[in-house]
């Protein structure tokens, strides 16, 4: 399979992403953010960073680039699209998901390992993870707080959208190991059509036993499992 | 001719920045504080001869969808 990485000013992220999609036995390239193509990808991933120095919001101006246009046609189409950290944020702010990241309670930025529990293990993005399994995935960010309305949280619940939750160690989640304040302890979740999601925590640095963890592998095996199954190659 | 526009935070959202200087403005001594809310202040120069309603659309426009976040700020626009 082949993941288009897409490039954005101070995307940090992108060649980690690269990285672990080709660990994984896979080729991505990257996309310029001025591109207006995504090329010949079967996925996309909207890689962590400071896309355009965080200014006015994080995500805000990322999200009028050129190569978000294609991401939204994408998304549109039904291809399968990962936002890990700043990506999470832009989709975000591009409407691809429900809600916003704001500024984390404690207002620190948090670099640390944390532990999520899967929500739905029924999605593209995770029904290679095993029943059960607590991923244990790093956090790098200093605007992770998820909000959303009461409306939007009940709808989140109600479709299965929320992936990824934060939790302590026994997989129980409570206030305490939830780094940033997100409502419900939202790490990660999808939208309504299920092929677009967004988390927090980077999986991309947790896919090989060297960084400490591999656990995230299991979201990028779930969507490859999911394109492979779908067998068709996507276009945008 | 100028636009002002000023962002605040929504106020069912977690502000934990109004919340520290809020707190920050009691330990120094200031009494009768009972609420801070920390925005963003974005100030726009127009053209000479802009016209002012044409411009307040247009702007209002902008502020909703790029400026400010619906689903956490609130916007007010000024011209001047």
């Amino acid at each position: 399979m082949h993941f288009a990485v897409l490039q954005l000013p101070a995307s940090n992220c992108d060649q980690d992403c690269v990285h672990a999609v080709r660990v994984l036995g896979h080729t991505a390239d990257l996309v310029w953010h001025k591109d207006a193509s995504l090329g010949r990808a079967d996925a996309v991933i909207v890689p962590g960073g400071f896309s355009y120095g965080d200014y006015l919001r994080c995500g805000a101006i990322a999200r009028f680039s050129p190569v978000m246009q294609a991401v939204n046609e994408f998304a549109a189409s039904g291809g399968l699209v990962l936002g890990i950290c700043n990506g999470f944020q832009i989709l975000c702010e591009a409407g691809l998901l429900p809600g916003a990241l704001i500024r984390n309670r404690d207002l620190q930025f948090h670099c640390e390992q944390v532990y999520l529990k899967t929500g739905n293990a029924e999605t593209p993005f995770t029904h290679q993870i095993p029943p059960g399994k607590l991923l244990r995935i790093p956090i790098a960010h200093g605007d992770g707080c998820y909000f959303a309305d009461e409306q939007t949280l009940g709808q989140l619940q109600a479709g299965g959208q929320i992936l990824w939750q934060y939790c302590d160690a026994a997989g129980q989640i409570t206030d305490s190991s939830n780094p940033n304040g997100s409502l419900l302890n939202i790490a990660g979740i999808c939208n309504a059509a299920r092929n677009v999601a967004g988390l927090m925590p980077h999986p991309d640095r947790a896919s090989e036993m060297i960084l400490g963890s591999d656990d995230g592998r299991w979201i990028f095996e779930s969507m490859l499992h999911t394109l492979a199954v779908s067998g068709t190659r996507r276009a945008a | 001719m100028k636009a002002k526009i000023i962002i605040t935070p929504k106020k069912a959202v977690l502000d934990p920045q109004g919340k520290t200087v809020e707190n920050a403005l009691a330990h120094m001594g200031y009494q009768g504080v009972v609420g801070v809310h920390v925005g963003k202040y974005v100030e726009i120069d127009l053209a000479p001869g802009t016209d002012r309603e044409t411009a307040r659309v247009a702007l209002n426009e902008a502020a909703h969808k790029f400026l400010s976040n619906p689903v956490i700020e609130d916007f007010r626009l000024e011209i001047e």
